[in-house]
């Protein structure tokens, strides 16, 4: 067994893993490692063919791979080592690694820190509990990108996307453009899942009809998919009897939600944070394991890989102090709390002793409000959907004048908030 | 193809079907003097009822006495640890409760353990406070139960498709895609026709399972039905693993089924069902709306611990129920030299191994002359299992072949190197590669790993990737390739 000692050690080389990387070796750790399973760095950015990324960090429109590349340059002027093709099997709690290769059998790897940005997988049929038969032609919507923008193949040529989730709505128009048909994207919620500009670009301008308040019912088909069943639900989202509409198709993708992939973090015995799948954090990202931080799609789910990067630079650099011995425990710590109309706040502890950056997802969708951080700041949103990730921070000044040791993050009406802070 | 034109052959015996009994059945005439030839319709072997079960070796406690089912069910499960041992299938000896959830149901439970006793099963009764000691996650209602040590589980299709390897390693022959479509008797002969073949056969065995009315009825022998009993299953993320620790019945309300319960399977998941519902249609394979709510209502009263959420998949298998209500093991009536394994419901996979052991009785006692292989090999060719192996072993088998050191299924912990070693073993198709090494049956069913196992199985099988199919042909994955739908205007 060949044994290897790092002072920060990286599970998962997509964007979190690169950016974490880059800021860990920035802030002078000597001997940054970059574990990742696939045969090249990047993660899922490399099926991602389509533009969108990159935005808000480079101000440009950048394509996945793009995207992915500019890090994965930055990364070449690094001593930052990579161990391609690379499995890890295990992390433990004292901060061991077993990962795999095919060159080097079982690697034992000691880190002063880990990083954890394993990324998410989607949601699958079984999770869903769809009804009918078990033919083939049933993709998750991620497996059916990776098999037309990596291996060159078409799944089908009469789609129905069930979700509409961003995954979803761009394969709605990556399908379409290579010629297939997209029957109907059908959708549980009163409202679509994915980011608006995806609803405006990927189905409204090919005319693809999206379904609200639907669900697919039934599964028909032997051997291929033949058909599925839509049907209206009701509030429970249950099924309205008389709704029913059976839709032709060889090629059902689903697109039903993303899930932090955590098997390691548990492993280890991270706690998880049972609203996002992920792990607890602190304003350092570190997890309740010791030097375990975690980033990215690991730790919550997000909808934009920018924000994943500037994220994952916060855990790079914690990590690097830690293995450093430059990151004391605090002497305060206070817990935040996901308060009315939001489900989940990340990070779940902070220590008032630095700038504090808080994403958090609402838990429906609410006009013209605001968003109260403990009373701290009070921002103006004119809307709020579960699909758009808010994002905000608070200076150490506005953190100085928390009391108690809680703080609750909530959504207040405009009427009960009166003031713009 | 016309008839004249297809492939002639001769065996001594045939099988139609290559289910748990048609494969455990060639295996035990494989230790004879004899042609076997198995026919199978699908792609592989155990595609049938086979694969689609609650994999549970019941006890032999719950069949009814004078059946054949309780004739073949203890002696079966006492085969299992040796057989399991020699094909090296996973068989995990779990243990069987019943448990009773009211004081009126421990009649039930007194009656089992009274029958477990006279039929020899090694059984106990367990107050309350045992039960819970036992299964900390059961029912506070629970009352009391019945304890059978020897039952557990297995995995059903890699016993058939082991026991079918060990038979073909013993010199039986195996075709698959070979729909029997056609059958006759021309004086001591037996004639089965397939789409490229005829074949010619002293003995026909028939374990055609759901369809072995139909084929009985080929040969114009038609006196009983095969009636389909639809039953579904639903199978929990490994998260869930230790929830119970063996396999738990409910004191059944009817006669009809043994109830729905909470299985530990053989390979640790945590799986609850089956429904069991009389269906018109031997392809009806759908899970339903209704199944869910049954099985979940039914088996929270069990174990209240039980997570919809954490389902990971679902499907239904239909019993081949004959319209006589038990086994249907004897030679045909009206066709010399046809043997019907019929109306194989359940215990029939805890049943297969006792009865394929009488198969070749059955055919001395009609005056087939049976020679022993002098060199037949009861074991099957081990099978490595990664994830199992501790650390140093996993390393030293990565030096020797660096394709362990490919990781294919993340979920499940599977290498590239069994893949290709389950191809070499049988597997044609991407369920074949699942069901035998596990690649893809985890929490994220494949969504990772079948694009990899589609590339592995197209290089070994040498086939395109639009060839590569889930379950054989008509089921391929990746219909077209890029660029090849463009200007073809779908409509
Ligand atoms: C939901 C459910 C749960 C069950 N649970 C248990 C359990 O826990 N324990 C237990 O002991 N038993 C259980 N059983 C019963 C058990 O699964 C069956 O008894 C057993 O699998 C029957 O095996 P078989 O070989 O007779 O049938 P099959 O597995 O159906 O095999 C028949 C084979 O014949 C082939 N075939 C059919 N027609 C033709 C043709 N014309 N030409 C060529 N080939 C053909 C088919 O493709 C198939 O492979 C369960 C059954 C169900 C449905």
């Amino acid at each position: 067994m060949r044994k290897l000692e790092v002072d920060v050690a990286i599970i998962g080389g997509g964007p979190a893993g690169l950016a974490a990387a880059l800021a860990a070796h920035d802030q002078g750790a000597a001997e940054v490692l970059i574990i990742e399973r696939n045969h090249e760095l990047g993660g899922i950015l490399q099926q991602c063919i389509h533009h969108g990324f990159g935005l808000h960090r480079f101000k440009a429109e950048l394509t996945g791979p793009e995207y992915a590349q500019r890090f994965i340059n930055e990364l070449k002027d690094t001593d930052i080592k990579v161990l391609l093709e690379t499995m890890v099997l295990e992390v433990t709690k004292d901060r061991t690694i077993y990962a795999v290769n095919s060159r080097e059998g079982m690697l034992e790897i000691s880190a002063k820190a880990i990083v954890l940005a394993m990324g998410c997988r989607e949601r699958t049929r079984g999770a869903l509990r769809i009804p009918g038969k078990r033919p083939a032609g049933i993709f998750s919507a991620g497996t059916a990108q990776r098999y037309m923008n990596i291996d060159g193949y078409i799944p089908g040529r009469k789609a129905v996307i069930l979700g509409s989730g961003d995954i979803g709505l761009i394969m709605a128009r990556r399908l379409t453009l290579e010629g297939a048909k997209v029957e109907a994207v059908v959708e549980i919620l009163p409202y679509a899942a994915g980011l608006a500009r995806n609803v405006v670009q990927c189905l409204e301008d090919f005319d693809i009809p999206l379904h609200l308040e639907s669900t697919v019912t039934e599964i028909h088909g032997d051997d291929r998919l033949e058909a599925v069943t839509i049907a209206k639900v009701d509030e429970n989202w249950r099924p309205i009897p008389g709704t029913e509409q059976k839709i032709e198709c060889d090629t059902l993708l689903l697109s039903v939600g993303l899930i932090p992939e955590n098997e390691l973090s548990s492993g280890a015995g991270v706690e998880l944070d049972p609203v996002t799948n992920g792990p607890k954090v602190d304003d350092t990202l570190m997890t309740s394991i010791p030097g375990v931080f975690a980033c990215g799609n690991v730790l919550h789910v997000h909808d934009l890989v920018d924000n994943v990067s500037k994220e994952a630079e916060r855990a790079g650099a914690f990590a690097a102090q830690y293995a450093l011995d430059k990151l004391p425990a605090p002497p305060r710590r206070i817990k935040v709390e996901a308060g009315e109309n939001i489900r989940y706040v990340v990070p779940h502890e902070i220590s008032l002793e630095r700038p504090v950056e808080f994403f958090m997802r609402v838990q429906r969708p609410e006009a013209d409000v605001y968003l109260d951080l403990g009373g701290l700041r009070r921002v103006k949103k004119p809307f709020v959907r579960p699909s758009e990730m808010l994002d905000i921070t608070l200076s150490v000044e506005q953190l100085s004048k928390l009391e108690g040791d809680t703080l609750r993050v909530r959504i207040v009406s405009g009427k009960e908030a009166g003031v713009d802070a | 193809m016309k008839r004249e034109a297809k492939t002639k052959k001769a065996v001594q015996v045939a099988i139609v079907g290559g289910g748990i009994i048609g494969t455990l059945t060639a295996r035990e005439l494989s230790r004879y003097q004899l042609d076997v030839l198995l026919l199978e319709k699908e792609a592989e072997v155990g595609w049938g009822t086979t694969k689609a079960n609650s994999g549970i070796v019941h006890a032999g406690i719950h069949e009814d006495p004078g059946t054949l089912k309780a004739k073949y069910c203890f002696p079966g499960n006492q085969m299992f640890p040796r057989l399991c041992e020699e094909l090296d299938v996973s068989f995990k000896q779990t243990g069987i409760l019943v448990v009773a959830l009211a004081e009126e149901e421990m009649d039930m439970v007194h009656m089992y353990y009274q029958r477990g006793l006279e039929r020899g099963v090694p059984v106990r009764l367990l107050s309350r406070e045992e039960v819970l000691a036992q299964e900390p996650n059961l029912s506070e209602d629970v009352v009391g139960s019945v304890f059978a040590p020897e039952g557990g589980a297995v995995m059903p299709f890699e016993l058939a498709a082991a026991a079918m390897e060990n038979a073909v390693a013993n010199g039986a022959e195996l075709m698959t895609e070979s729909p029997v479509i056609g059958a006759w008797v021309e004086g001591e002969k037996k004639y089965l026709e397939t789409p490229t073949h005829i074949i010619e056969a002293d003995v026909v065995i028939n374990a055609a399972g759901l369809f072995a009315d139909e084929i009985a009825r080929m040969f114009g022998d038609d006196y009983f039905r095969i009636l389909p009993r639809k039953g579904e299953e639903y199978l929990f993320d490994l998260e869930l693993a230790g929830l119970v620790n063996s396999i738990i019945f409910p004191v059944p309300a009817s006669k009809i089924s043994k109830g729905i319960l909470v299985i530990h399977t053989a390979d640790g998941n945590i799986m609850i069902g089956p429904t069991s519902d009389n269906v018109p249609a031997k392809d009806d394979l759908g899970t339903t709306y209704s199944g869910f709510e049954r099985i979940f209502s039914e088996t929270r009263r069990l174990v209240p611990g039980l997570d919809p959420r954490k389902v990971i998949t679902q499907f239904a298998g239909l019993r081949a129920a004959s319209d006589r209500g038990d086994f249907i093991i004897e030679f045909s009536p009206n066709v010399p030299g046809l043997l019907h394994l019929a109306g194989i419901e359940s215990p029939g996979l805890t049943a297969a191994p006792a009865i394929a052991a009488d198969v070749p009785k059955m055919l001395e006692e009609q005056g087939f002359k049976l020679t022993p292989k002098e060199n037949f090999q009861p074991r099957r060719e081990g099978v490595v299992r990664f994830r199992q192996l501790s650390r140093k072993e996993q390393d030293e088998l990565i030096r020797q072949n660096p394709a362990y050191g490919r990781m294919v299924c993340r979920c499940e912990t599977v290498t590239e190197a069994e893949i290709v070693d389950a191809i070499r073993r049988g597997a044609r198709t991407l369920d074949g590669v699942k069901f035998r090494t596990r690649a893809g049956a985890g929490r994220c069913q494949s969504g990772f790993c079948q694009p990899v196992i589609m590339e592995i199985l197209s290089r070994e099988l040498g086939i395109p990737a639009e060839q590569v199919s889930k379950r054989g042909a008509g089921s391929e994955q990746v219909k077209y390739e890029a660029k090849e739908l463009l200007g073809k205007g779908v409509s």
